[in-house]
């Protein structure tokens, strides 16, 4: 194994050997799938490039740079700033909500110009860094004792409650279960999730109250579908039209009628796993979660290769939230979840989940690239 | 110690994260297996769930067949209109388009109001019509000015015109919009929103000939129910053309010298083959006017106009025969042995029946007299003998044997059956027994007798044919018929009536004389061309009871009596009297304009009629061939 050049802080020159040695066969499979998302919104557009297809190639092109200068970056410097991330896009969130609290309505977005920037998806990534950095300074004693989870807790619910009040009830779903997945991995105990799970159950009533009445509307017609086919359970219902009547094979690229003729909604972000499976049938619906399953098992196998806690707890913590992404988004579509706005990861048209997916996907490799570090405790080696 | 700590905390984390991808796996294995359900399992029912989202099926509304006359002039024709539709997503200033189409061809303000608010609650591709109904010239300003109409357009549709308005709006109906009573009926057809159907006449009748069958066409269709592409098109059957037995050139006559009388009718039969070449009846209405939808004021007119001009009074006018009746009371006195050429009875002017007393019209009587007499000067009293002799069953068997009193089953919707009474039917209508002195009112075609003008019509062609001839509008559809053809004589499938030929023959001789004797009562509406004599026998219904007391005062008839009190006159007529074809019936309601009798009023239209229908002759011109152009036989 060539991992000497790690071992020790290595000077500048070395970042070429970084960048050489970042996983380019995950880099070659993220373009794949990304390529399939080009395609789906070059058919979303009934063939043509604008308005959607070549806007995320750019966006791509752009996400691999920024991709592979995060994982150049010296894990050690994602330990220290873990916090300081954690931080930032919590007070991005609160900015999100106090402006929309003056009167600009659910808006979700602050607008840089260049891309209109997204807390909430910024946050996914900032909690699995502020809680792998958390847990990874943890002993198995100190776990064990339930006090030290306030903190990790609070990590989570603070923002899961912030976009929930935006409302985002995708979103606030992922950043609770994707933290609860640290959670475990961290190793707290068990009972310790039942005790939550049973208390979430009694609360589950009072949490109703807080929703919207859209939000209610369409965990109802989740549980029942048919009961409203025109109505709000149309894009459910429309959704699985399509996705059966691709059949093993699909209709073809560009044939697919549902999309075509408008009755897929959102067909080039949330629903566009719809559209491929309109047009490519069982066939490429399989193909795409089989390049999503071997994108799992490179973040495993990331994970297993690190030496640091902190790089294993990020890397399956990063992993576990893209599969969130993946099986939140290809669930509801299939009727399988409520319509939640999630997108598909690399694939739905979108410039801030595409940006914060390769930026988690950065990290994933700058543990791959640092992973014979030895971080201690402190963040020291 | 910490080397072991973190060695506990590493094994830890590889269980858990071992445990938590298997549920990954089995997370990502209901996404497959999910999946396999949709696309495999259910894929059929999605996709035809899918198919019936993308298809849509249109119908094509055929064209409706036409009505035509014996030589193939419409009288029911489809016109085409033009209307301008705008579509609002590809107009821009909605504003400015208006202004500009304003500026071309009027648009009240009301228009624009309404376009404006169509606009707003229809979707934006949806046309929204500018106007209805372009003449031709405003509909080509529009179509050379497109380029600056952004959005406009024309649309063509076909619409029921009537060439000949309400000349023959009774016989030839009219279409309207589709009413909820016509839905029990499932031709999808209906459902179309500009879908007309027949509501009257011959567009009732035969509607579903000439409706024809729906064409479709399958379309794709988007979420929002626009077409984006046609996939299948299957065109209709389109309706058929059908004629009708009226010859629209006579009709025209007769309906003209009808309307100069105010409300009346006029029914003219070929008597070989009970094809009706007139039929009118006026006042009439303009038939395009329920097509296109009448206002309620129209309407109002229509059903309050004293002279009922919806009624197709032809068929649907009941009437008291009056004299024209005496021919059937003749007859019948023949054929059941009660009368004989020679049988004479006395007229001083009144027939006693107990304490009641019957008048003949002429008040110093007639004297003795005869058949031979008593039909061209219409002696009341002769046949107030003769019905006496019969009794009413007699009289009521013959007229039904000629067609009175019967449906006749013409092929138009409205007819009526009129009354010819007889015991049975009196004692079951009123429940009081017959009296001898109805009888009596009877046998000159009063009391409750009452008919209709074409069972008039029907009754003389029998007279004139001794056969059972029916009547019939439809002619069948349209080959040439060769002139050796056209028919030789009364159609043999016309049963005989079983009538003695010499008991016919005196009748029409008897019809003879009351157009061409000096004592005729229809003397001065006789034809003199003497290939072309006309016979008949005219009739004055009487439609108000007079008193004793009106009687000595005199004033029974013309301009005097109220309107609605004048007697109705009527004449029934066939010609040339040698080789007779053409028969005639008219009544005019309480003696027309004039107020006068049925020689005086009734018969003049009838002279006028069969004058011309002998001189046009057109049942012995090939049909189908176009109006007034002598036909030629092709050899071989």
């Amino acid at each position: 194994m060539a991992h000497s050049f790690l071992d020790r802080d290595t000077p500048r020159s070395s970042l070429a050997l970084k960048v050489l040695g970042i996983n380019w066969g995950l880099v070659l499979l993220l373009t794949c799938i990304a390529c399939m998302g080009f395609a789906m919104l070059y058919s979303a557009a009934n063939g043509h490039w604008e308005p959607w297809a070549a806007k995320q190639v750019v966006r791509f092109a752009v996400a691999v740079v920024i991709m592979v200068i995060v994982a150049a970056v010296d894990l050690r410097f994602w330990l220290r700033s873990a916090y300081l991330i954690y931080i930032a896009a919590l007070l991005l969130l609160i900015a999100v909500e106090v402006r929309g609290a003056i009167g600009m309505g659910a808006q979700r977005w602050i607008d840089l110009g260049v891309i209109q920037l997204q807390p909430s998806e910024l946050m996914k990534i900032a909690l699995v860094l502020a809680l792998a950095r958390y847990f990874s300074m943890l002993t198995i004693e100190e776990i064990g004792r339930p006090w030290r989870l306030i903190l990790p807790a609070l990590l989570i619910l603070l923002p899961a409650g912030l976009v929930m009040k935006q409302p985002d009830l995708g979103t606030a779903m992922m950043l609770v279960l994707s933290g609860g997945a640290i959670f475990f991995l961290a190793g707290v105990r068990w009972w310790k999730f039942a005790l939550v799970l049973v208390a979430a159950g009694g609360a589950a009533p009072v949490a109703w109250r807080f929703l919207r009445d859209y939000q209610k509307n369409r965990i109802l017609n989740f549980l029942d579908p048919e009961n409203d086919p025109l109505g709000a359970g149309y894009h459910s219902l429309q959704s699985k039209i399509a996705i059966g009547s691709g059949g093993l094979f699909g209709k073809g690229f560009m044939a697919g009628s549902q999309a075509h003729l408008s009755f897929l909604p959102e067909k080039q972000t949330d629903f566009i796993f719809t559209m491929l499976a309109e047009e490519f049938g069982l066939v490429g619906c399989i193909v795409l979660l089989a390049a999503y399953t071997l994108v799992f098992i490179y973040g495993f196998a990331i994970a297993f290769r690190s030496r640091s806690h902190f790089g294993r707890l990020l890397a399956l913590g990063l992993t576990i939230n893209v599969f969130l992404y993946v099986f939140i988004n290809t669930g509801m579509v299939m009727g399988l979840l409520p319509v939640v706005g999630v997108p598909l990861p690399l694939i739905s048209y979108g410039g801030t989940a595409m940006l914060t997916v390769m930026f988690g996907f950065g990290l994933m490799m700058s543990v791959y690239v640092h992973r014979d570090l030895r971080l201690g405790r402190g963040g020291e080696e | 110690m910490a080397n072991r700590k973190e060695k506990d905390r590493s094994r830890l984390l590889t269980r858990r994260a071992a445990l938590l991808a298997g549920g990954q796996l089995a997370l990502l294995g209901t996404l497959a297996g999910r999946l396999y359900y949709l696309q495999v399992v259910q894929a059929d029912r999605y996709a035809m769930q899918a198919d019936e989202n993308r298809i849509n099926i249109r119908l094509l509304a055929p064209p409706r067949g036409r009505i035509l006359d014996r030589f193939g002039v419409p009288l029911a024709a489809n016109k085409p209109t033009f209307r301008a539709v705008l579509v609002a997503e590809q107009a821009g200033d909605i504003q400015a388009t208006l202004d500009a189409v304003a500026s071309l061809v009027p648009l009240s303000e009301a228009d624009r109001r309404r376009v404006l608010r169509d606009i707003r609650t229809k979707l934006s591709f949806v046309p929204v019509v500018l106007r209805d109904d372009l003449s031709w010239d405003e509909m080509t300003r529009i179509e050379v000015n497109t380029l600056e109409l952004p959005g406009v357009s024309i649309e063509q549709a076909l619409t029921r015109y009537y060439p000949f308005g309400d000349e023959v709006s009774h016989t030839v109906g009219y279409v309207a919009a589709v009413s909820e009573d016509d839905l029990h009926n499932d031709d999808p057809l209906l459902e179309l929103p500009d879908f007309r159907i027949g509501k009257s006449g011959f567009e009732k009748a035969y509607d579903l000939d000439l409706r024809g069958t729906a064409g479709t066409s399958e379309v794709e269709v988007n979420a929002f129910g626009r077409v984006v592409r046609e996939l299948a098109r299957e065109e209709g059957l389109p309706g058929q053309d059908l004629s009708l037995s009226i010859d629209m050139a006579l009709q025209d006559l007769a309906v003209k010298r009808c309307k100069a009388q105010g409300s009346a009718s006029c029914v003219v039969l070929d008597a070989w083959t009970g094809e009706v070449l007139v039929l009118a009846s006026t006042p009439s209405f303009d038939p395009g006017a329920f097509s296109t939808g009448l206002t309620t004021a129209m309407w109002q007119q229509l059903i309050n106009d004293p002279l009922n001009p919806l009624s197709n009074k032809a068929i649907s006018g009941t009437y008291a025969p009056g004299s024209t009746f005496k021919l059937l009371v003749a007859l019948a006195g023949l054929e059941n042995g009660v009368l004989t050429e020679n049988t004479e009875f006395f007229c001083p002017g009144t027939f006693t029946l107990g304490n009641a007393l019957f008048h003949c019209w002429k008040k110093g009587g007639h004297g003795t007299l005869s058949l031979k007499r008593a039909i061209p000067e219409s002696c009341d009293v002769f046949f107030y003998h003769t019905a006496d002799l019969l009794g009413i069953d007699k009289i009521a068997a013959m007229a039904n044997r000629f067609g009175l009193g019967v449906k006749l089953d013409i092929d138009i919707p409205g007819e009526k059956t009129g009354i010819i009474p007889t015991r049975a039917w009196k004692m079951a209508t009123t429940g009081v027994p017959w009296q001898r002195g109805e009888t009596i009112s009877c046998g000159i075609g009063q009391s409750f007798v009452s008919v209709t003008p074409l069972q008039l019509a029907t009754y003389t062609a029998r007279l004139v044919t001794g056969r059972a001839v029916v009547p019939r509008l439809l002619r069948k559809q349209g080959m040439m018929t060769p002139t050796s053809a056209l028919p030789t004589g009364v159609d043999p499938d016309f049963a005989s009536l079983g009538v003695q030929a010499s008991h016919l023959q005196l009748i029409r001789e008897g019809m003879f004389s009351v157009v061409n004797t000096l004592h005729g009562t229809a003397y001065s509406a006789r034809i003199q061309d003497p290939t072309m004599l006309m016979a008949g026998k005219t009739g004055t219904a009487q439609v108000h009871h007079y008193s004793e007391a009106e009687r000595a005062h005199g004033h029974l008839t013309g301009q005097l009596v109220p309107w609605k009190n004048r007697d109705h006159a009527l004449f029934v007529g066939f010609a040339p009297y040698n080789a007779p074809r053409y028969v005639c019936a008219v009544v005019v309601e309480h003696g027309g304009a004039t107020g006068g009798e049925g020689g005086a009023v009734a018969a003049p239209i009838c002279h006028d009629v069969l004058l011309e229908a002998q001189k046009r002759d057109p049942v012995n011109r090939v049909p189908d061939q176009p109006f007034g152009v002598p036909t030629t036989v092709a050899s071989g």
